[in-house]
């Protein structure tokens, strides 16, 4: 029975891929012709088949959306807190998120410091946590610099920009990845030690460096 | 189900394999290492794409070929995946060969954090501006030395001589008052630059190299970050704003250091309006150094209509908010070679760069005065002079502070000297005359760097910012019965 609710989620974190992150209406279907759990798809209103295309139904946009949020919230902490091997990472988290339930996401989400983007740089949508409606008790393993106290040091975890200009002073920063950096002060502007050198960078710019504390 | 595309594995490698062929696409005649060359290709580096398309026309849509897909394997530009594994390699190589010792937290760094801490910082900043500025450039430079220049050696020694020598020479009263007269060249261009700017400005620039040379500027631009951004400008832009108090031409000149066209307009016109140069800023102090209160209403007035001026244009003109990052060097104690050296330059650059324009103004205005040109044109500027409550002969200070700004605030030193103003009208003059149009200087620089419709733009509204705030200004003296 779990084979088969994951085979329906998988179905649906694709359709969403295809559809709603491709910009197209519909998918070819000719290939799942005979597969079960696009038959139980369309039982459950998520799914509609109109001349031999797939395509989701507003409610099953909607539970594709959870589906894609879990998956990309378990890669994240797979790669982040648990630093496993890239290779490894679509499998482990393939299996893993079918695992959490509303609360672990929540908390798993709240851990991570709400991330914006999966590993690949793909969006994660945004939970009812992230809009910082519930008041969080879990200490954070991950998050913006942002957050992180002075005289902390972290360890860049990655940096949540696709931005090429950004990027580029990162880089030029030597703000990368696994770079060790100790953040000074937050006022008025943010100051970190890299290295043996020093940065002030602006609040936008710290926005963009998700840490894992130290 | 999803493809990963940064899947360790071949793909992994891809980075590799389009460089190796890149590499083998190129010809080795380039001045660059085949690999150097292929790797900023992959980095969409401009430049080299363009060295690259006129050397070996025929191969550069297949090098955009691959480029485009190894793009397509990366969430990331792909001059990021590179920078990673660049780090990875440097760091592997460092930690074979290097042991770093920890050190312990030395003075400079004590006075570091202090001069970045805002609690700490703003009353250092305070001190740095009273003392480096309003002291040594101000007091010192502007004052003392200035008076001793201008008096002791010029009204009392040359300026007689000269007077003495020409008259005896010449005997056309036009040429004697082109070359002595009031306005003269000698007496008046060549005093005012040699007596009254060369010494404030070299008093600027020397406080200014200090300052620098210690690694002051990064700290300040740290601090100020925050208020800059709300007038559009990034912590960056302190270094043209800070310059701008020694010449303002200079400064707009640097503004080219700015990232944005946005930034570069915001810092222009904030230069042409309300930062004093240091000529004026001489002069200013002098002027207002009796008047302990008007000067601090000055400073206050000023400094309102920057950040008021600025928050406007920045809510106004389109664009996106510049992002700010800084490295902050390890403060140094300076040289004093390498200041006296910088000083120097500067000065020289400076002082060779104005003289002809202090000596051309000296002789326009004879021009002016001999054709009654200016006559009208101070017939002009009567009216709006008057309406700020100031006495008419402050009239001609204004046109000639259009030559040069400094020259203006220089005229109005005269004024003062006669005992033609008080204490209010030297606050509303003084206002008036530091947001006044730029000199003719800046003017020129203004429209050379942001293309002359903005530049003259800028320069009416500077006209007009100015006499409406020194309007202001006056009206509000006047009703509340203050007098300075």
């Amino acid at each position: 029975m779990l084979e088969r609710k994951e085979r329906v989620e998988e179905l649906l974190e694709s359709l969403w891929i295809i559809t709603v992150e491709g910009q197209k209406d519909k998918s070819d279907f000719s290939l799942l012709k005979d597969d079960e759990a696009v038959k139980d798809l369309v039982k459950m209103g998520y799914v509609f088949i109109k001349e031999n295309q797939l395509g989701l139904t507003e409610t099953g946009k909607m539970e594709a959306q959870k589906c894609i949020r879990r998956h990309r919230l378990a890669e994240r902490l797979m790669t982040d807190v648990f630093v496993e091997k890239r290779k490894l990472i679509h499998e482990t988290s393939c299996k893993f998120e079918h695992l959490i339930h509303r609360d672990l996401e929540k908390n798993i989400c709240t851990l991570l410091g709400h991330p914006k983007t999966c590993p690949h740089g793909k969006p994660i949508p945004p939970g009812s946590c992230c809009r910082g409606a519930s008041k969080e008790y879990l200490k954070k393993i991950i998050m913006p610099l942002t957050e992180l106290e002075i005289k902390k040091g972290g360890k860049v975890a990655y940096l949540q920009t696709g931005n090429r200009d950004i990027l580029q002073k990162m880089i030029a920063m030597g703000v990368l990845p696994k770079t060790e950096i100790l953040l000074l002060q937050k006022f008025p502007s943010y100051v970190i030690q890299v290295g043996k050198s020093q940065f002030a960078i602006d609040k936008e710019m710290a926005s963009h460096i998700y840490v894992r504390q130290v | 189900m999803q493809f990963d595309k940064n899947h360790d594995g071949p793909i992994e490698h891809s980075l590799e394999i389009a460089l190796e062929t890149i590499e083998g696409l190129l010809h080795d005649k380039y001045s660059l290492s085949r690999r150097a060359l292929g790797l900023l290709l992959l980095q969409e580096d401009q430049e080299i794409k363009d060295m690259v398309k006129e050397s070996q026309p025929t191969i550069i849509d297949h090098i955009e070929k691959i480029i485009s897909g190894v793009k397509a394997h990366y969430a990331y530009p792909i001059e990021y995946e590179i920078a990673l594994r660049r780090r990875d390699e440097a760091e592997r190589i460092i930690n074979r060969v290097v042991k770093i010792k920890e050190k312990k937290q030395g003075v400079a760094e004590k006075i570091s954090a202090l001069m970045m801490h805002p609690l700490t910082g703003f009353p250092l900043l305070f001190l740095i501006l009273y003392f480096g500025l309003y002291k040594f450039v101000g007091v010192f430079g502007a004052g003392t030395v200035v008076g001793y220049i201008e008096e002791t050696i010029y009204d009392s020694y040359l300026n007689p001589l000269l007077v003495k020598i020409f008259s005896s020479f010449i005997p056309w009263r036009i040429l004697q008052d082109l070359m002595v007269g009031e306005y003269g060249i000698l007496t008046l261009g060549l005093r005012y630059a040699v007596a009254l700017i060369l010494p404030i400005v070299t008093f600027f620039f020397l406080v200014f190299s200090v300052i620098e040379d210690t690694g002051y500027l990064p700290r300040l631009a740290m601090l100020i970050d925050r208020t800059f951004k709300k007038i559009g400008l990034s912590g960056r832009a302190v270094i043209p704003m800070v310059l701008g108090f020694g010449c303002a031409t200079m400064a707009t000149l640097v503004t080219r250091t700015l990232p944005t066209k946005r930034e570069r307009l915001i810092a222009t016109m904030l230069l042409a309006l309300a930062v004093p140069c240091s000529a004026q800023l001489g002069v200013i102090l002098a002027l207002l150094g009796g008047h302990p209160k008007a000067m601090v209403l000055w400073a206050g007035i000023i400094m309102m209509v920057f950040l008021f001026i600025g928050f406007l244009t920045a809510k106004l003109l389109p664009g996106e908010r510049p992002s700010f990052y800084i490295e902050i060097p390890p403060l140094r104690l300076p040289h004093l070679g390498n200041i006296l050296t910088k000083t120097y330059t500067r000065v020289k650059w400076y002082f060779w760069e104005i003289l002809p324009l202090f000596l051309l103004a000296s002789v326009l205005i004879w021009l002016g005065k001999l054709t009654r040109l200016f006559d009208f044109l101070i017939f002009l500027f009567t009216k709006p002079v008057t309406m700020i409550g100031l006495p008419e002969e402050a009239a001609q200070v204004f046109l000639f502070g259009f030559f040069r700004r400094d020259y203006g605030a220089a005229g109005l030193y005269d004024l003062h000297k006669d005992g033609l103003l008080t204490g209010d009208q030297l606050l509303v003059a003084c206002v008036a005359l530091t947001l006044f149009l730029p000199c003719v200087a800046q003017l020129l620089m203004n429209l050379k760097e942001r293309g002359w419709k903005t530049g003259v733009g800028i320069s009416l509204f500077t006209l007009v910012v100015a006499f409406a705030v020194a309007f202001m200004v006056n009206l509000v003296l006047n009703n509340l019965g203050i007098s300075l």
